[in-house]
C-alpha cells in the first residue's frame, strides 16, 4: 500500500549529487512530491529531504539504491509518525480586496498567518505548517482573488535521531564500528533472524 | 568572437607543448601540466594499456602521452565504442582497471553503451574524455555535451575536472571506486584548459579511503551461523553463483565451499568460468537458455545459495514463481542487490573472498549423492533431446555446437573465449569448456550486439600469453567491424570465429515461436568476411561443410596471427532448451 514517506539522505556537497539522486526515482517512475536541499547540522554536508507516496518496499530498494552512491553518506526513510516537518506557503492577494472584505485580523490568528509585506497594491501573507493547514488558508483567500501562491518543500526532523556528528565521527574513521558498518535496510529487514 | 579567441588559445598552447624547452621547464619547476599528471597517475596505478581516440579536447593529453609512449601503450581503436568494449575485455581477462580515452562531444557519447554495458556487468573502468575549455562549458561550444549528466546513470562515480590542481586526488579516487567494492566504470572529464594548465605537483599519492564510500563491510558473524545451519539442515542445497565469485578473487574459496558440502552449483552467465567446467560438481548454467537441471531443480531444492549473483529476470524467469519453496541465503558485496529481487532468508552481506571460508569452515563435510544424481536425470534428458544433435547432428546443416565442441577438443578449454550476443553467444556458453577462471567474457546484463570483437582484442591485451577466440554471430559482427583496423594495426593475435546463420538469429527464433513465424527484418545479408579481412591484411577463410571443421579451426589456432574462420551453419536452428519469458524456470522447454 502506498503511503507518504519522508526520505532524509545525508551527502557531501558535491555537484551533481542532486541529479544522481533525482534520477533515482525518475528511473523508476516515481514522482518526486517535494524535495529540499540545504546544509545540515554539519558544515560541508549536505541533508536532502525528499517526499514521495509509494510503499514501503519501493521506498526501500530506491534507499539502498540512493545510498549506494559514492558520494551519499546516509539514507533514512520515515513516516509521518517519526518526524516533525513543516513546510512553509506564501500569499499574495490584493491589498484593496483583502482590506474591504476579509477579517484580516481573524486570518491571521485562525491560520497563524504572518503578513510579510504590505504594499498599496498587494498584500503577502505567510504560514509554516502542515500542509493541510496552508492548504486551508488557501481555500480561504481563493474568494479574495489569491494572485499567488506558493508552498515550499517539506522540511523534516526526525524524532529519534540524535543527529549526524556522532555518525560521522564513525565515517571518519576507517576501521568504524559495528554500527556503522551495518546497513540500516538491512538490519532493519524483517526475517532475517526468524525463520 | 568567442570561438575564434578559442582557436588562437589552442594554437598558442600547443605551440607552448610543442616547444622543446617546455619539458626542461617542467623538471626544473616541478611543475607539471595536467596532462602530465593524468599519465603520471596511470603510471602510479600500474595502468600498461590504455584503450583510446584522439580528438581536439584531449589533445593536450595525447601531445603528453606522446612522451610517455615506453611507459604507457596506447592502443588507437576504430570508434569510441571500441575503445571502451577493449577497455571491457581488458579488465575482464586481466582483474585489472581498464582505462579508456575519449574526446569530448561525439567521442564521450560513443561511450555510452561500454558504460551501460561495464555498469551492469559489473567492470572496473576508468574513462577519461576531453571536455571543452571550462569558461566555455554551457555555451554550445564545438563538441560540448554534457557529459557528466548523460553519463551518470551508467557511472558508478563520475566527475568533471576544470582546474589541474585537481587532477591526482580525482583520479586517485577514480581507480578507488572504480576496482573496489562492486567495481563498476567511473568517468572524469576533463576540461582542455585544466590539461593544458601548469600547477605545482606533489607527487601521485593512491587513494585507499573515501569517507562517504564503504566499499565492503565487516562481515557479522551471527549471519554466516545461521546461514551455515541453514546449508547443514538442507537435505536439497543447490548453489547459484555469479560473477561476484571471479571479481571477488574467491575461485578457490569457492570451490572449497561447494566440495565440503557436497553442493552442487550452477551458474549465470558471468559466473562461468569461475568453476572449471568439467568439475563435477558444476551442474550447469541457469536461466533462459540454460540447462534443464538446474533450472528445473531451482523450484525444487530446499535451500538456495546464490553467491555473488544478482538474480537477473534472465535467471529467475517469472519471479513470483521462482524458488518459492526453497530458503535462500543471498551472498553479495552490494547490499542493494539484497532482497532487490528475490527475498533472502538470509542475507550474508560481505565480499565472497571473506564469506565463503568463514561459511566453509562452519558447514558440515557432507555429500548429496541422492540429490546430485537427480541432476544428472535431467542433464541425460538434455541430452537425449536436445544435446546429442546439437553436438553430433545428422543433418547436413552444421550447428553452433558442433563447432564449439571441436574448439573445446582442441583448446582443451583453456582459451579465453568472447562472446558476443545472441544465439551463438548461448550455444557458446552452454558447450564451451573452461578450465581456468576469468576465460568466458560475454555482454551479460547489457546484451550488446557488437562488443565481442573488441572485446577479444582487449583481452589479449590484458592476457598476452593465452589464446582468445571471438566468437560472433553475423549480426553482431557487423556492428563493429571496423575493429579489424585495430588488429591489423596492431597485429594483436585475436582468433575471430564467425558463425554465421545469415539471420539475426536470437530475435528470429523469438519471431518463430512467439510472432507466428512473421520474420520482421532479421534477414541480415552479410558481406564476403574472408575479402574484407583481406582488406584488413586478416588472414581468413569460410567453410560450410562439416569435415572442414576441425582443419579449419586448427589453422586458425596455429596460425601466427589475426585469423577470422566464418562458418556457415544452419540457417533456422533454434536453442533450446529455453524458458519463455513470464514462465517459470520449472516450465522450460526442451523443445
Amino acid at each position: 500500500m502506498k503511503k507518504e514517506f519522508t526520505i532524509t539522505v545525508y551527502g557531501e556537497n558535491q555537484i551533481g549529487l542532486l541529479n544522481r539522486i533525482a534520477i533515482i526515482f525518475v528511473r523508476r517512475k516515481i514522482n518526486i512530491d517535494t524535495m529540499n536541499t540545504s546544509p545540515s547540522e554539519i558544515v560541508g554536508i549536505h541533508r536532502f529531504t525528499i517526499l514521495i507516496d509509494e510503499t514501503e518496499e519501493v521506498v526501500r530498494k530506491v534507499c539502498r539504491q540512493i545510498e549506494k552512491q559514492v558520494d551519499v553518506l546516509k539514507v533514512y526513510f520515515n513516516t509521518e509518525e517519526d518526524i516533525v516537518w513543516q513546510e512553509m506557503a506564501l500569499y499574495k492577494v490584493s491589498t484593496e480586496q483583502i482590506a474591504e472584505k476579509a477579517k484580516v485580523e481573524r486570518l491571521l490568528r485562525e491560520f497563524g498567518a504572518r503578513v510579510v509585506a504590505i504594499t498599496k497594491d498587494f498584500t503577502i501573507f505567510e504560514t509554516t505548517g502542515h500542509r493541510e493547514e496552508t492548504d486551508k488558508l488557501v481555500k480561504v483567500l481563493e474568494p479574495y482573488g489569491l494572485t499567488e501562491f506558493v508552498r515550499s518543500a517539506r522540511i523534516a526532523i526526525i524524532k529519534k535521531s540524535r543527529g549526524f556528528h556522532e555518525k560521522l565521527k564513525e565515517f571518519e574513521q576507517r576501521a568504524p564500528g559495528e554500527e556503522l558498518v551495518e546497513n540500516e535496510f538491512l538490519n532493519q529487514r524483517q526475517g532475517v533472524f526468524s525463520m | 568572437m568567442e570561438k575564434i579567441d578559442t582557436i588562437i588559445n589552442q594554437k598558442e598552447a600547443n605551440e607552448i607543448l610543442a616547444s622543446p624547452q617546455f619539458a626542461i621547464q617542467v623538471k626544473e619547476e616541478t611543475e607539471i601540466s595536467g596532462s602530465q599528471a593524468v599519465l603520471e597517475a596511470f603510471i602510479a596505478e600500474g595502468v600498461d594499456t590504455i584503450f583510446g581516440y584522439p580528438g581536439g579536447a584531449i589533445m593536450p593529453i595525447y601531445d603528453a602521452l606522446y612522451d610517455y609512449n615506453d611507459q604507457l601503450k596506447h592502443i588507437l581503436v576504430r570508434h569510441e565504442q571500441g575503445g571502451i568494449h577493449a577497455g571491457q575485455g581488458y579488465a575482464r581477462s586481466s582483474g585489472k582497471v581498464g582505462v579508456v580515452f575519449a574526446t569530448s562531444g561525439p567521442g564521450a557519447t560513443n561511450l555510452v553503451t561500454g558504460l551501460a554495458d561495464a555498469m551492469i556487468d559489473s567492470t572496473p573502468l576508468v574513462c577519461i574524455t576531453g571536455q571543452v575549455y571550462a569558461h566555455l562549458l554551457g555555451t554550445d561550444a564545438f563538441q560540448e555535451v554534457d557529459v557528466i549528466n548523460i553519463t551518470t546513470p551508467i557511472t558508478k562515480w563520475n566527475y568533471q575536472i576544470t582546474d589541474a590542481n585537481e587532477i591526482p586526488s580525482v583520479l586517485a579516487k577514480a581507480f578507488h571506486i572504480a576496482g573496489t567494492g562492486r567495481p563498476g566504470p567511473v568517468l572524469i572529464d576533463i576540461t582542455k584548459n585544466a590539461q593544458l594548465q601548469k600547477f605545482n605537483y606533489s607527487g601521485y599519492k593512491k587513494c585507499t579511503f573515501i569517507r562517504s564510500y564503504r566499499p565492503k563491510p565487516t562481515v557479522r558473524k551471527e549471519y554466516v551461523e545461521r546461514a551455515a545451519q541453514l546449508i547443514n539442515e538442507a537435505k536439497k542445497p543447490m548453489v547459484i553463483f555469479g560473477q561476484g565469485v571471479i571479481l571477488g578473487g574467491a575461485e578457490k574459496e569457492f570451490k572449497a565451499f561447494i566440495e565440503k558440502g557436497g553442493l552442487p552449483a550452477a551458474w549465470t552467465i558471468l559466473g562461468l568460468s569461475a568453476l572449471p567446467t568439467d568439475h563435477p560438481q558444476n551442474v550447469g548454467m541457469l536461466g533462459m537458455h540454460g540447462n534443464y537441471g538446474p533450472n528445473v531443480l531451482t523450484n525444487e531444492c530446499d535451500v538456495l545459495i546464490a553467491v555473488g549473483m544478482r538474480f537477473d529476470d534472465r535467471v529467475t524467469g517469472r519471479l513470483d514463481k521462482y524458488a518459492r519453496q526453497a530458503k535462500v541465503i543471498h551472498l553479495d558485496i552490494d547490499p542493494a542487490e539484497i532482497d532487490k529481487n528475490v527475498k533472502a532468508t538470509v542475507a550474508l552481506w560481505g565480499d565472497c573472498k571473506e564469506t565463503l571460508p568463514m561459511l566453509t569452515a562452519l558447514i558440515d563435510k557432507k555429500q548429496h549423492p541422492e540429490w546430485l544424481q537427480k541432476f544428472n536425470e535431467f542433464t541425460q534428458k538434455e541430452i537425449d533431446v536436445v544435446i546429442k544433435d546439437e553436438l553430433n547432428p545428422t543433418t547436413d546443416e552444421l550447428t553452433m555446437g558442433e563447432v564449439i565442441k571441436v574448439l573445446n577438443e582442441l583448446t582443451k578449454g583453456d582459451a579465453i573465449i568472447v562472446t558476443d550476443v545472441g544465439q551463438h553467444q548461448m550455444v557458446t556458453c552452454r558447450y564451451a569448456k573452461f578450465n581456468e577462471t576469468k576465460s568466458n567474457i560475454t555482454s551479460g546484463g547489457a546484451g550488446t550486439m557488437g562488443f565481442a570483437l573488441p572485446a577479444a582484442i582487449g583481452a589479449k591485451f590484458g592476457a598476452l600469453n593465452r589464446t582468445v577466440v571471438a566468437v560472433i554471430g553475423d549480426g553482431g559482427v557487423q556492428m563493429t567491424i571496423q575493429e579489424l583496423g585495430t588488429i591489423m594495426q596492431t597485429g594483436i593475435n585475436v582468433k575471430i570465429l564467425i558463425l554465421n546463420n545469415q539471420f539475426l538469429g536470437m530475435v528470429r527464433q523469438w519471431q518463430q515461436l512467439f510472432h507466428d513465424k512473421r520474420y520482421s527484418f532479421v534477414d541480415i545479408e552479410s558481406p564476403d568476411y574472408v575479402m574484407v579481412a583481406k582488406g584488413y591484411r586478416i588472414e581468413g577463410q569460410s567453410i560450410s561443410k562439416r569435415d572442414q571443421i576441425k582443419d579449419a579451426l586448427s589453422i586458425m589456432l596455429n596460425h601466427p596471427g589475426a585469423y577470422l574462420l566464418e562458418v556457415m551453419v544452419g540457417k533456422e536452428n533454434n536453442v533450446f532448451p529455453m524458458v519463455p519469458q513470464g514462465c517459470s524456470v520449472a516450465e522450460i522447454r526442451l523443445s
